[in-house]
């Protein structure tokens, strides 16, 4: 028994090792060439910094071409919280009636919920589309756009999580005299915390890193996401590839905190919508 | 009587209207579009046109073909990576906790800041990848500057960023088999191998469909981790779908960029409708 356990505690150690070379080191990589100063930076490598300057560097990123990381920081926000909001109503509500109601009509709407999972958006037709609706271009355009591309996946959690919840709970409500809309938003709506957690975090994660969709949508410099940037300042730091390594970290900070705080759900909401399907 | 359902359709409504507008039409017009000759100034029908041109000019069969392999190419691997790591880090291993972390944390950065980094470490004479193989003699390849190698190099790089979400649904596929197979076909003198062929696989047969459709999918969309590691280079060889059609319409063709699109389309419906018929038939048989 005690060999056993010493097995699987050297095997654990040889996992961990690989694990941190291949997975953790490029990342400290980024941290690493962050901190240099310019000409120790050109060509970025694993020495360390003869002194580190994060802080500089930092500055240096956000006053940048007059603050535009921070006027991205801003549109993505905006872009993934109303993008987010939208996905959480909207999603749960389709979940909802085509969990509850089935019927010819609802394996149409299932046979467009898959599709949209599959099907990749034709972009030039999109941007013909959205002219013609004066969205193009726009924030609220582009939040229009991930709450699209976005449904999919939304509904397929809620609709598994929703066989969860007993019916008796809405013909309760229904005997009370409740509306329709009364019983989703005050009776169902509230008990799917859970999967809202999960909807919010990992789309917000997708919509925030989301670079192909920004780059033909939202071209001009006031619209720049934080990914664009990244885009922007590949060309631009050719020469100060510190500032770039800064770049990509900030980037990064964001994701690191969802995953540090909601490591559980991404696992458990990726999960249920993804086996069970 | 019939009584009003309490589930009535108008809660689809809204979301209906978003879909249909910004999705199900430009998927319903690409096909028009496809057919034309569309830049800045209109368009003009021309049939077939830009599907010839597509198929006839190598750099852009180049796009295609390459889509394929690299959708192949990562797909597979993150499947049978996917399920060992996920074997591995259900066995009870010290610090499997923080192991699984680790693997999963690549799924969560930004696919264009992933690419940027290694675009980096793979640099030839400086990149950190040769200078470490350097240390141990190694003399390492142009991993991006090298034609032949240039696609390979970033389904490398895919399959580092994406292993995680496979080995994630492996973990809860596994999770879902009860302990009672594992001990009967140990009554039975089961090797571990034997266990693993003979009963793991099969029974995580839901999972595998998930993980190589998803992966599949993903391949052959796959846009953001090329531009920033090649722009389809070195020349077109590391083009895919994706980029083609963001050339085509940087370009000012609107016409052939479209045409990609709806190629594209037909490629993922050619290659996912028969696989998910087939896993879904095996399914049944069980």
């Amino acid at each position: 028994m005690r060999t056993k356990r010493r097995r699987k505690l050297i095997h654990g150690l040889i996992a961990l090792a690989a694990a941190f070379v291949i997975f953790v080191i490029p990342f400290l990589f980024v941290l690493i060439n962050a901190g240099k100063a310019g000409p120790e930076a050109a060509s970025p490598s694993f020495a360390m910094p003869a002194n580190w300057q994060l802080w500089q560097n930092l500055v240096a990123v956000v006053q940048a071409r007059d603050y535009m990381l921070l006027l991205a920081y801003f549109n993505s926000t905006v872009i993934t919280v109303g993008a987010i909001v939208l996905l959480v109503i909207f999603g749960a509500m389709v979940g909802y009636v085509l969990q509850r109601r089935p019927s010819k009509f609802n394996r149409v709407i299932y046979g467009f919920v898959l599709a949209g999972l599959m099907i990749p958006p034709a972009v030039v037709p999109t941007i013909w589309v959205l002219q013609g609706l004066g969205l193009f271009k726009t924030l609220h355009g582009m939040i229009l756009i991930q709450v699209a591309y976005g449904l999919s996946f939304t509904v397929l959690l809620y609709r598994a999580f929703i066989s969860t919840i007993p019916r008796d709970l809405d013909e309760a409500a229904l005997i009370d005299g409740a509306k329709p809309w009364q019983i989703f938003f005050r009776v169902v709506l509230p008990l799917l915390k859970p999967v809202t957690v999960t909807v919010i975090v990992v789309q917000s994660i997708s919509i925030f890193n989301d670079f192909t969709h920004p780059l033909y949508y939202l071209p001009g410099s006031e619209n720049v996401t934080v990914q664009i940037t990244l885009y922007n300042f590949q060309s631009q730091f050719v020469s100060q590839m510190n500032l770039l390594f800064m770049n990509i970290l900030l980037v990064t900070v964001p994701p690191l905190l969802v995953f540090i705080f909601f490591n559980r759900q991404i696992v458990a909401g990726m999960t249920a919508g993804a086996v069970k399907g | 009587m019939q009584m009003k359902s309490p589930y009535p359709y108008w809660f689809v409504a809204p979301a209906a209207v978003i879909f249909t507008v910004l999705f199900l039409v430009p998927t319903a017009a690409s096909f028009w579009f496809s057919l034309t000759n569309w830049d800045l100034f209109g368009f003009q029908f021309i049939g077939l046109e830009n599907f010839i041109d597509f198929f006839s000019e190598p750099f852009l069969i180049k796009g295609l073909t390459n889509t394929i392999i690299f959708a192949v190419l990562t797909s597979g691997a993150k499947t049978v990576l996917g399920l060992l790591l996920a074997v591995l880090l259900t066995s009870g291993l010290f610090g499997q906790g923080l192991l699984r972390s680790i693997v999963f944390f690549p799924v969560l950065v930004s696919t264009i800041g992933v690419g940027i980094l290694f675009a980096e470490m793979m640099h030839p004479t400086h990149g950190a990848i040769n200078v470490a193989l350097g240390y141990i003699g190694i003399d390492g390849p142009g991993w991006l500057t090298n034609p032949k190698l240039a696609l390979y190099s970033i389904a490398l790089v895919d399959i580092w960023r994406g292993v995680g979400l496979a080995t994630l649904i492996y973990i809860a596929g596994l999770a879902a088999i009860g302990n009672e197979y594992y001990e009967a076909a140990r009554i039975d003198g089961a090797t571990r191998l034997q266990l693993f062929w003979r009963v793991t696989v099969p029974l995580v047969r839901p999972a595998t469909t998930t993980v190589v459709i998803l992966s599949l999918i993903g391949g052959l969309r796959l846009f953001d981790l090329i531009w920033a590691m090649t722009r389809g280079g070195p020349g077109f060889s590391s083009d895919v779908l994706a980029s083609v059609i963001y050339k085509q319409y940087q370009a000012g063709f609107y016409g052939l960029s479209t045409a990609g699109n709806v190629i594209l389309f037909a490629l993922i419906a050619l290659i996912i409708a028969p696989l998910a018929w087939w896993f879904n038939r095996k399914e049944l048989d069980l």
